[in-house]
C-alpha cells in the first residue's frame, strides 16, 4: 500500500512534469541547431523564440510596405520554399514587376552574401532592400521603422523581447535576423541518406547523385549545392540585358554573372535562373545541354574542347531530375513554427 | 631720453612676454590625453560655399548645389617623432553635412595621448569591415533608418561616401523632377567576400608651414581648420563635365570622383 502511494505520487509528480513541458515549450526552445552534416554557418546568429516570434510577425505584415498591401511573406510563400511560386519575375507594389526572380529564403545562415548579384554582404542587412525597393514594398528604411512605432502593439513586443519600447532600425534588423536565419531546411531524403540512412535514396537516385557529381558539382557543391561563386551560366548574348554581378562591383569580368544558387528544395521553387525563364527541371537540364549561349564571361566550366554544354544523356539528365527532387523537404514547407500565425 | 629707453625696454619685454606666451614650451606635460577638433570648412573655387550659389566648373559650366555629404573616419595622428596614434574605429565615424545655415561642422577627437602631431590622416568613407558589420553596430551616423538616411545603398550594401546633388543648366532635363539635375553619388569599399570597385581614399593633412597640433591633458582642444572645397570634385586631373556625366552612381567612371575629391581637403592653419 505504502509502495503503491508513493508510486501513484510519482506518476502525478511525472505528469505534472510533463505538463509543465508541454504547456510552456519555451522549454522545448532550441534555437538554431546546425545539422550534423552542415559545414560551419558562415554567420553566428542567436535566436531566441521571442526573437524569432516577432520577426516573424515582421514577416506576414505589410505594414513594411507603403500602402500596407504587401508582406515579406505575400512574395516569399513558404509552400514554395519561400520564393514567389510560379512567378518568373517577381511583383511588387502596385503590380510592378522586380527585375529578377525572387529567391528562396532557407539555410541564409551558410551563404556569404545575398541575392543573385551578392549585392548584400550581411544577413542583418537583407531586409532593408526589397523594403526600399521602389518595385517592391518602396518605402525608404527609416519611414517603415517611424511605421512600426505609431504602432503600440509593436512598441510593446519590443519591449518585451529587447527591453525598450523604442523600435530602432538595427532591433528591427536583428528580429527579421532572427526569423529568417531559422529557416534551415535539412531533412529532405537526400539529408536522411547523408546521415546514415542508406534505404533514404533509390538506386537510381543514388545513381543520379553520382551523376550530378561529376557534372554539375564543379559549381554547385557541397551539401547546399553551392560554391557561393558568381558565374555566368550562358543564359544571355551580349549585349547582356541582366549584367549580375556587375552592377555590383563594377568589373567587366563580372558581366552577366550571378550566384550559383543552392538547389535545396529545388523542384518547389520553380520557375528557375536570374530571370525566371525556365519552367520545369527538364528545361535547366535542356539548356545546360544544348541551350549555352556564347559570351565574354561564359565560365570556363561550360566549354569542353571547343563545344558548348555540358555533355549528358537523356537517361543521365532524367536521373539528374530523380535527384534534384531528394533535395525536396515537405516536413520544412509545411513547418507551422514559420507560417503565418 | 631716459625716459625713451625705459619706454623701449619695457616694450621689448612686453613682447618677448607675449611671444613666449604663445608658444608652449618643451617643458609641457606631456602625459595624459586632450581633444583634437577638426573643423570643415566648405568652399567652392576658394569662396566661402553656400546653397543656391552659381559656381563655373573647370568646363565652364554653371553649377548650383542642393546637397553636399560625405563620411569621414579611420583618423590616425602623427607625431613630430613620427610615432602613430591611431584613433579607436568605433569613435570616429562621423557624416558631414553641409547645412543650409552655413554654419561648419566640427567634429572632436577626445582621448588623444598629449603630444604634438605634425600629421592627420583619415579615410572618405566607410570601410569594409563596418560596411559588413552586423546591425548593431549601425549606430548614430551610420544608422541607415535615421542619420544615414540618403546615405545608404540597400541593394549594394554600403554606404554613400561622398553625396553631391544639385542642378545645372549644362545637365539634361531629368523627367522625373523636371529639373536639370546633377547627382554624384560615390561609395563602394572593395567588397567583403567577393571584391567590387575600391572607392575608399585616404586624405593626409599637413600645415603647409609645418605647425602642429599641440594636445595637452587640462587644455583647450588643438583646433584643424580644413577647407574642402567641393570644385575639386570637377577639376582636373579627372575633368568632369555636368553635360557628359550628368548622375554618377555605382559604375566604374565613379573612381575618377574619388581621386578627384581626395585633393579636395587642405589643412589651411592649427590653433593651439
Amino acid at each position: 500500500m505504502q509502495l503503491s502511494v508513493n508510486f501513484l505520487g510519482l506518476m502525478v509528480f511525472c505528469s505534472i512534469l510533463w505538463t509543465s513541458c508541454t504547456v510552456d515549450d519555451k522549454d522545448l526552445w532550441t534555437g538554431i541547431v546546425k545539422p550534423a552534416h552542415f559545414p560551419e554557418p558562415f554567420f553566428k546568429v542567436e535566436v531566441t523564440k521571442e526573437g524569432f516570434e516577432l520577426g516573424r510577425k515582421l514577416f506576414y505584415d505589410p505594414i513594411l510596405s507603403r500602402d500596407q498591401t504587401i508582406s515579406c511573406g505575400g512574395c516569399h510563400n513558404q509552400s514554395s520554399a519561400f520564393t514567389h511560386h510560379g512567378h518568373d519575375l517577381s511583383h511588387g507594389i502596385d503590380d510592378l514587376i522586380g527585375m529578377r526572380n525572387s529567391l528562396p529564403i532557407q539555410n541564409l545562415i551558410w551563404h556569404n552574401s545575398f541575392f543573385w548579384d551578392g549585392g548584400v554582404g550581411h544577413i542583418d542587412l537583407i531586409s532593408i532592400n526589397p523594403i526600399e525597393n521602389p518595385v517592391e514594398m518602396d518605402l525608404r528604411f527609416g519611414q517603415a521603422i517611424a511605421k512600426l512605432n505609431t504602432d503600440q502593439n509593436y512598441r510593446e513586443q519590443f519591449k518585451s523581447v529587447y527591453g525598450s519600447d523604442s523600435i530602432t532600425g538595427s532591433l528591427f534588423l536583428k528580429s527579421m535576423t532572427q526569423f529568417m536565419s531559422m529557416l534551415v531546411s535539412a531533412d529532405s531524403p537526400y539529408d536522411q541518406y547523408l546521415s546514415g540512412n542508406s534505404n533514404a535514396l533509390s538506386a537510381e537516385e543514388i545513381e543520379g547523385m553520382k551523376i550530378f557529381e561529376s557534372k554539375c558539382a564543379s559549381c554547385h557543391s557541397g551539401v547546399l549545392q553551392s560554391d557561393f561563386a558568381f558565374r555566368n551560366n550562358g543564359l544571355q548574348e551580349e549585349p547582356f540585358i541582366d549584367d549580375g554581378r556587375f552592377l555590383i562591383s563594377q568589373f567587366e569580368q563580372d558581366k552577366g554573372k550571378f550566384k550559383v544558387p543552392s538547389l535545396r528544395n529545388v523542384e518547389y521553387t520553380y520557375p528557375y535562373m536570374h530571370n525566371g525563364n525556365k519552367n520545369s527541371l527538364e528545361d535547366v537540364l535542356h539548356h545546360y545541354r544544348f541551350g549555352i549561349k556564347k559570351s565574354s564571361t561564359l565560365d570556363s566550366l561550360l566549354i569542353k574542347n571547343g563545344k558548348l554544354g555540358i555533355e549528358l544523356t537523356d537517361e543521365e539528365s532524367s536521373k539528374i531530375i530523380q535527384f534534384l527532387k531528394t533535395l525536396s523537404d515537405p516536413k520544412f514547407i509545411r513547418d507551422k513554427r514559420f507560417s503565418e500565425q | 631720453m631716459l625716459n625713451l629707453k625705459y619706454y623701449f625696454y619695457s616694450i621689448l619685454l612686453l613682447s618677448s612676454f607675449t611671444i613666449l606666451s604663445c608658444h608652449k614650451h618643451d617643458d609641457d606635460d606631456l602625459s595624459g590625453t586632450g581633444t583634437l577638433e577638426i573643423e570643415f570648412d566648405h568652399k567652392a573655387n576658394g569662396q566661402t560655399f553656400a546653397f543656391g550659389q552659381d559656381y563655373v566648373n573647370e568646363s565652364g559650366e554653371t553649377m548650383q548645389f542642393t546637397e553636399f555629404n560625405y563620411y569621414v573616419s579611420n583618423f590616425s595622428l602623427v607625431k613630430s617623432d613620427g610615432s602613430v596614434y591611431t584613433v579607436p574605429k568605433d569613435e570616429c565615424y562621423f557624416l558631414i553635412r553641409e547645412k543650409a545655415d552655413g554654419v561648419n561642422t566640427k567634429i572632436s577627437l577626445s582621448n588623444i595621448p598629449a603630444g604634438d602631431y605634425k600629421e592627420f590622416k583619415f579615410t572618405i568613407g566607410v570601410d569594409s569591415l563596418k560596411s559588413t558589420s552586423p546591425a548593431e553596430q549601425r549606430t548614430g551616423a551610420l544608422d541607415p533608418a535615421g542619420e544615414a538616411a540618403g546615405m545608404y545603398w540597400a541593394w549594394n550594401s554600403g554606404y554613400i561616401f561622398v553625396r553631391v546633388e544639385g542642378t545645372s543648366p549644362a545637365a539634361p532635363l531629368d523627367p522625373g523632377t523636371n529639373s536639370n539635375k546633377f547627382r554624384y553619388h560615390i561609395g563602394l569599399f572593395g567588397g567583403m567576400n567577393s571584391p567590387t570597385l575600391n572607392n575608399i581614399r585616404t586624405v593626409s593633412l599637413k600645415d603647409k608651414h609645418d605647425d602642429v597640433a599641440e594636445i595637452r591633458k587640462d587644455h583647450h582642444a588643438a583646433h584643424l581648420h580644413v577647407f574642402v572645397d567641393i570644385m575639386d570634385m570637377f577639376k582636373s586631373p579627372n575633368a568632369i563635365s555636368v553635360a557628359t556625366n550628368p548622375t554618377v552612381h555605382a559604375s566604374p567612371f565613379s573612381a575618377n570622383l574619388a581621386n578627384n575629391y581626395m585633393d579636395m581637403f587642405v589643412l589651411d592653419h592649427i590653433h593651439n
